[in-house]
């Protein structure tokens, strides 16, 4: 944006080519909604699942394509979004994280019908309305503390409910929000690009249909609280707009380079829209929705969510840091240890107490924010490509890991519970072999893509003098391998209880996703040259 | 007047929005707090508008005011669901997700 007399024709004229992936996605999630609205029940599920991974893989090929022929890096749209080479390799790390979501949250072999059924009781109403049916899935009374096991996954003779067909617009309304959050080269775009990667999000936490009350809590606290940080950021960019006079980040560091002007509305600026994108990428103190969200969420979203907003949000971070406040990043970068150092330091401690596997990834993502603050905070080239390289790393273990997660089943829904994992390698050679390495990636050992992500980001921390900060890192690390490796011992090491949980014989979409995200834990850990040099292309382009 | 009262009645709305949302219960009247925070930065962005002389801050307000109404919409669904299961919608009985 800029006073009208800058606005010149050349500015508005839109380079479709380089807006190829965003547009997709946005004429994609369309088509999804109105497919919604136009096929019959029973039909959309298929079609859907059909449209979304065309749209996503399309998309993913629209940004190899730019990649690869080394078309110049443009801003467009008068200056709202900037496609450069750390943009393209965020796109593509999106919607690389976004192929194996998709077939996590469409697969039905697991929970008979999929994870997102329709509230029973809403079913038998309408069954009753209908009256096809005499009796079938109508006994549940109201849902107790705990959540129901609803009659609905009896064969009863009636039509198969169907799954809610709305997870996919929202997940490619949610994906469109954040390509265009890690590229918004202005802080109003930015914003609306926030809203538009969250709102589905909130409402994707709350469809679950085992654990009704858990998810349905795990939305509300995710929208208050969510909604309550935007409020921050959005209060920031009106303080930086009356610093700078404008909200495109190059022109607030042209405003910070030039003459003086108030100190306050600049940090007071920055600190609160700070608030709102660490509050996205759950970085310490900003976490206390982390915990909550992962665990009450369908495992599926978790998914999702953990790998895809961590990128994004950390995209949107690296750019606003080394874009708008480049220049004064001697006056600030002290704060932000301390923020870094609370997220390792809080995640680590508060993660070796948990009991529950999903709570105790949610503690680990906010550990591994911390390791990834410190890539952010170091304003260089190498920065800036170890945090990209550790996105794209940290986002595959962790669609592994809840991939697995959602595998071992008790008697009413996921496990959970660590003690559920106790012999899990005597009923599961495999499942637990693959959750044993990507547990071991999260803690950073050679040969997996966690050890290369951390060198990366540490070495870079270490050449701009935060030799501290990164001690701080490796203590960390050191400490966090031990809840990682508990696991891994009640895995291995001790006997399973006689009803314990049982592993569920995964479907084709689930096997694909998980063999994905441990192939590509295990390609990047041995083979990481390739995605280290994509992901060092270029800067940001102000 | 000085537009300098504006901001100050802007910042003012703000932390008046920021301690509700702290020390209030009910899931709508939290919800109320956060809207009365983006309107005051809807006040802050029209004067810098003013103070700056350009129209960019006006622009921004009416993207805000949509953003509002758009999650207007998911959050008073959120909190329809999780009251027509519970029966309230007191932020202190959505307890079961802890430590």
């Amino acid at each position: 944006m800029g006073v009208p007399s800058q606005i010149t024709a050349a500015a508005l004229g839109v380079d479709y080519a380089a807006l190829a992936p965003l547009l997709i996605l946005f004429v994609g999630a369309i088509v999804s909604v109105l497919i919604e609205t136009v096929l019959p029940h029973h039909r959309r599920r298929p079609v859907q699942l059909a449209v979304t991974l065309a749209v996503v893989v399309l998309a993913l090929a629209a940004v190899i394509v730019r990649a690869t022929t080394g078309a110049a890096d443009v801003v467009v749209l008068a200056g709202a979004i900037s496609v450069d080479a750390p943009s393209l390799f965020l796109w593509g790390t999106l919607l690389a994280l976004a192929i194996p979501s998709v077939l996590l949250l469409a697969d039905r072999s697991i929970e008979p019908g999929g994870v997102f059924l329709p509230d029973p009781e809403a079913l038998a109403a309408a069954r009753d309305r209908v009256g096809a049916l005499a009796g079938g899935g109508s006994d549940t009374g109201r849902p107790g503390a705990g959540g129901s096991r609803g009659g609905t996954g009896s064969g009863d003779g009636g039509p198969a409910p169907e799954m809610h067909t709305e997870v996919f617009p929202f997940v490619l309304f949610a994906l469109l929000g954040m390509l265009a959050f890690c590229a918004a080269n202005d802080l109003i775009t930015m914003f609306v690009a926030l809203e538009v990667l969250s709102l589905p999000l909130y409402l994707l936490c709350g469809l679950a249909r085992r654990r009704r009350l858990l998810s349905q809590e795990s939305a509300v606290k995710y929208f208050l609280l969510g909604a309550f940080a935007s409020a921050f950021f959005i209060y920031g960019v009106a303080l930086l707009y009356g610093y700078a006079g404008s909200v495109r980040l190059s022109d607030i560091a042209a405003a910070a380079a030039g003459p003086l002007r108030s100190d306050t509305l600049l940090f007071g600026g920055l600190a609160l829209i700070v608030v709102g994108l660490m509050f996205k990428a759950s970085v310490g103190p900003f976490h206390t929705w982390t915990p909550d969200v992962y665990q009450g969420a369908p495992t599926a979203v978790t998914a999702f969510m953990a790998a895809c907003t961590k990128v994004a949000a950390f995209g949107a971070i690296l750019r606003v840091f080394t874009v708008a406040f480049g220049t004064t990043a001697l006056e600030w970068r002290g704060v932000l240890w301390a923020v870094a150092i609370a997220s390792m330091v809080i995640g680590t401690v508060l993660g070796i107490t948990q009991t529950d596997l999903k709570r105790m990834v949610a503690y680990s993502s906010v550990a591994h924010a911390g390791f990834l603050l410190i890539g952010c905070l170091a304003i260089t080239p190498a920065g800036l490509s170890g945090t990209l390289f550790y996105l794209l790393a940290y986002g595959f273990t962790t669609i592994a890991i809840l991939g697995l997660v959602s595998l071992v089943r008790g008697g009413d829904g996921e496990a959970g519970h660590l003690s559920g994992y106790a012999g899990l390698a005597q009923r599961s050679p495999v499942v637990a072999a693959s959750l044993s390495f990507c547990l071991l990636a999260l803690a950073g050992v050679p040969l997996t893509s966690g050890f290369t992500a951390k060198f990366a980001v540490f070495s870079a921390g270490l050449a701009d003098g935060m030799a501290p900060l990164v001690i701080v890192g490796l203590v960390c690390s050191a400490i966090a391998a031990f809840f990682y490796l508990r696991v891994i011992v009640l895995m291995y090491f001790s006997d399973p209880a006689p009803d314990g949980p049982t592993v569920s014989l995964p479907g084709p979409m689930t096997t694909v996703a998980i063999t994905l995200g441990v192939a590509v834990t295990l390609l990047l850990g041995v083979l990481p040259t390739a995605a280290l040099e994509w992901a060092g292309a270029g800067t940001f382009l102000g | 007047m000085s537009p300098t009262n504006y901001l100050l009645l802007s910042a003012l709305l703000f932390a008046i929005g920021t301690v509700g949302v702290l020390v209030r219960r009910n899931a709508i009247v939290v919800f109320m707090c956060v809207e009365l925070m983006l309107n005051a930065t809807n006040l802050s962005l029209v004067t810098f508008s003013r103070i700056n002389g350009n129209l960019d801050g006006q622009v921004m307000a009416l993207f805000v005011i949509v953003v509002a109404a758009a999650e207007v919409v998911v959050g008073l669904s959120i909190i329809m669901a999780i009251f027509r299961t519970r029966r309230t919608a007191s932020v202190d009985d959505a307890n079961l997700l802890k430590y």
